[in-house]
């Protein structure tokens, strides 16, 4: 075997490494447009956000320190506690769900029937709030989050495939850390879908998203159903915000990577979970093989543009995703 | 006037304009009581009045005056019919009933529901549920991508006896509906309209009701399903016991199968008594049935007499 057929193997694997990650942010925004018609602009941020207060709890920070020393003039940052990342993530949970409740109860509660755009505007304002909040409660500088997921290439595949396209192939580099989130991705795909095909919740869940008027002419409350659905995107928002802010830190332009789960969502159809994840796949893939099988050609930085570029060519030709609902119309 | 409606006499609503028929209907027709009501329907044997509409108007977006005074009572264990034509207010009231009508931005602003005596204006669809009423609504609303049995299941979610009980309803209703237990995998929106019907009534089943609102079953199917649902829900009346609030277009089929009936026009109720006389009155077999004495009307003629009609009452 060619070096260079080995070096696009490597490309292959570490693009749906990627992928992986897209799909997980990706799969946030088509749990809630199923449920609720909604498309959530918010879902990156949320990510941002949960991984802001994830730090934030394990570090021991005190929320609003900054306000607080403002308005009292006190010298507070720390409660000088560490707290470890189980816990961490526990409490950060909690914090979602109780977000998820506000958001139902303070926004969506009194946007019952109304049309899609006024929605999709609310969620930009909601998108806002939250970095402002993330801002405020935790600071705006860049943090580390380790929550204990091995990081760097791993020795061992390298070690066992080096050479074997010859002595200029030093083996595959796999991130171990997107080892890992795949492997969470996976596990949190499996139980999504059992939850949603065999349990009441999960079934109700789907009623929902069929017809709003129907699961509550049988006694399903729409209220309850719309935050289950939040605080489960706020889990996801919170795998995607580990994953993510242990690769690159938690930062500001986290909450950009929602933009990277819009293509995935064109490409795999907004109501599909296994969509999500098969789309978030093959942008992850088709991104980086086009970058290194044409990107020298034309001057490289195709990244940026790769993926806009499939979803808009699906878009002409399968408006719906490849694995997006029609809509069942009988003859 | 009391004396005549126990002979089983009709009705007519008295005149009025707008703001005073609420006050002067309620003065001239005070809710039927339930010792009288035991003689008018066929035969049925009614110890209670379960729901208990009184007067209530209906606005929609705050603007839209949909119901102006409409009174009617569900004795347990009858079929109670809801007729009129389209716009008439048939499916407003059943939603008034069940509280659907909170996501369609309408209100009750006048009147009281009662079921079982406890005022039911304020409850949300899910509580209603769970004290036995529940809707089966116009156009079916299957959920389409869920298979018949998830659909059916659905209905039994504010249920909270155990999953013992919950099986053996699933399996009254397959008694009910074989039908449905042959395409229990398929999903529900690629079934026929008949069966999506079934499947309907099936989940409405499931939460165990006592009583059940349904809104034109009729709608789209042949007769011969016609028939066949409406014999189905004659069966559920008289054994299981389960008392119904039907709406109907289809005055022919509902008077047959109802004890009881109303005739809703313009949101008003028009005319009620029991479905044996209203088959037999004069006006209904002209207006609903098609028929007349003299027999069959060119249709003008139909028309200028039904629009002088309208200004009489």
């Amino acid at each position: 075997m060619s070096a260079d057929f080995l070096f696009g193997i490597e490309v292959i694997i570490n693009g749906l490494m990627a992928g992986v990650l897209y799909a997980l942010v990706a799969l946030g925004f088509v749990l809630i447009y199923k449920a609720s018609g909604i498309f959530n602009y918010a879902q990156g941020v949320m990510a941002l956000f949960a991984a802001l207060t994830l730090v934030g709890i394990m570090e021991g920070q005190v929320p609003f320190s900054h306000l607080i020393n403002a308005i009292f003039g006190t010298e507070v940052h720390h409660f000088g506690w560490h707290v470890n990342a189980f816990v961490g993530i526990i409490l950060t949970m909690v914090v979602m769900v109780a977000l998820a409740w506000a958001v139902q109860v303070v926004i969506f509660k009194h946007l019952v029937n109304q049309e899609p755009i006024i929605l999709f505007m609310a969620t930009i304002g909601l998108a806002y709030f939250l970095e402002g909040m993330g801002d405020l409660m935790w600071g705006s500088e860049i943090k580390k989050l380790d929550v204990g997921i091995p990081q760097g290439g791993s020795f061992w595949i390298e070690e066992n495939t080096a050479f074997l396209g010859g002595d200029d192939f030093f083996g595959f580099f796999i991130d171990r850390l997107d080892m890992v989130a795949a492997g969470v991705a996976l596990i949190l795909v499996l139980a999504l879908v059992a939850f949603s095909q065999y349990t009441k919740q999960g079934r109700a869940m789907r009623a929902v998203a069929d017809d709003h008027q129907a699961a509550l002419s049988v006694g399903i409350s729409l209220n309850f159903i719309w935050v289950l659905v939040w605080s489960l995107a706020g889990f996801v928002a919170l795998v995607a915000g580990v994953m993510w802010g242990a690769k690159s830190g938690v930062q500001f332009s986290l909450s950009l990577i929602a933009l990277k789960a819009l293509p995935v969502l064109m490409l795999g159809g907004f109501t599909s979970i296994p969509g999500a994840i098969v789309g978030g796949l093959i942008i992850g893939v088709g991104e980086k093989l086009f970058e290194f099988l044409i990107g020298p050609m034309i001057g490289g930085a195709t990244e940026n543009w790769f993926a806009y570029m499939l979803a808009l060519v699906f878009l002409v030709f399968r408006p719906q995703g490849m694995f997006g609902e029609k809509i069942i119309e009988r003859v | 006037m009391d004396a005549g409606r126990a002979a089983g006499g009709i009705n007519e609503s008295p005149p009025g304009g707008e703001v005073g028929l609420g006050a002067s209907r309620r003065a001239v027709r005070p809710p039927p009581r339930p010792e009288w009501r035991c003689e008018l329907l066929d035969g049925a044997k009614v110890e209670e009045t379960l729901l208990e509409v009184n007067n209530i108007e209906v606005i929609y977006n705050h603007v839209i005056l949909v119901l102006k005074g409409v009174s009617l009572s569900v004795p347990k264990g009858g079929i109670t019919a809801l007729l009129g034509g389209n716009g008439a207010g048939k499916t407003t009231t059943l939603k008034a009933v069940s509280n659907l009508l909170h996501s369609e931005r309408g209100e009750v602003t006048k009147g009281s529901i009662e079921y079982r005596g406890r005022r039911v204006q304020d409850l949300t669809p899910s509580d209603l549920v769970k004290m036995g009423v529940v809707q089966v609504m116009e156009g079916r609303h299957c959920f389409e991508h869920l298979t018949v049995e998830e659909n059916l299941m659905t209905g039994a979610y504010t249920r909270r006896d155990g999953a013992g009980a919950v099986a053996a309803d699933l399996e009254m209703v397959y008694n009910y509906f074989p039908r449905l237990k042959e395409r229990r995998k398929s999903q529900a929106g690629y079934t026929s309209g008949g069966e999506q019907q079934m499947c309907a009534i099936g989940r409405a089943l499931m939460s165990k009701p006592e009583t059940i609102l349904l809104d034109e079953p009729s709608m789209g199917l042949a007769p011969q399903l016609v028939e066949e649902i409406f014999g189905i829900v004659k069966d559920l009346n008289e054994k299981e016991g389960v008392s119904f609030l039907l709406a109907e277009q289809n005055t022919n089929v509902a008077l047959r199968f109802a004890h009881y009936g109303y005739i809703l026009e313009n949101g008003r109720v028009v005319m009620d008594g029991p479905a044996a006389d209203l088959r037999e009155n004069p006006d209904v077999k002209e207006f609903y049935l098609g028929v007349s004495e003299e027999g069959r009307k060119s249709f003008r003629d139909v028309r200028s007499y039904r629009r002088r009609k309208r200004w009489l009452s």
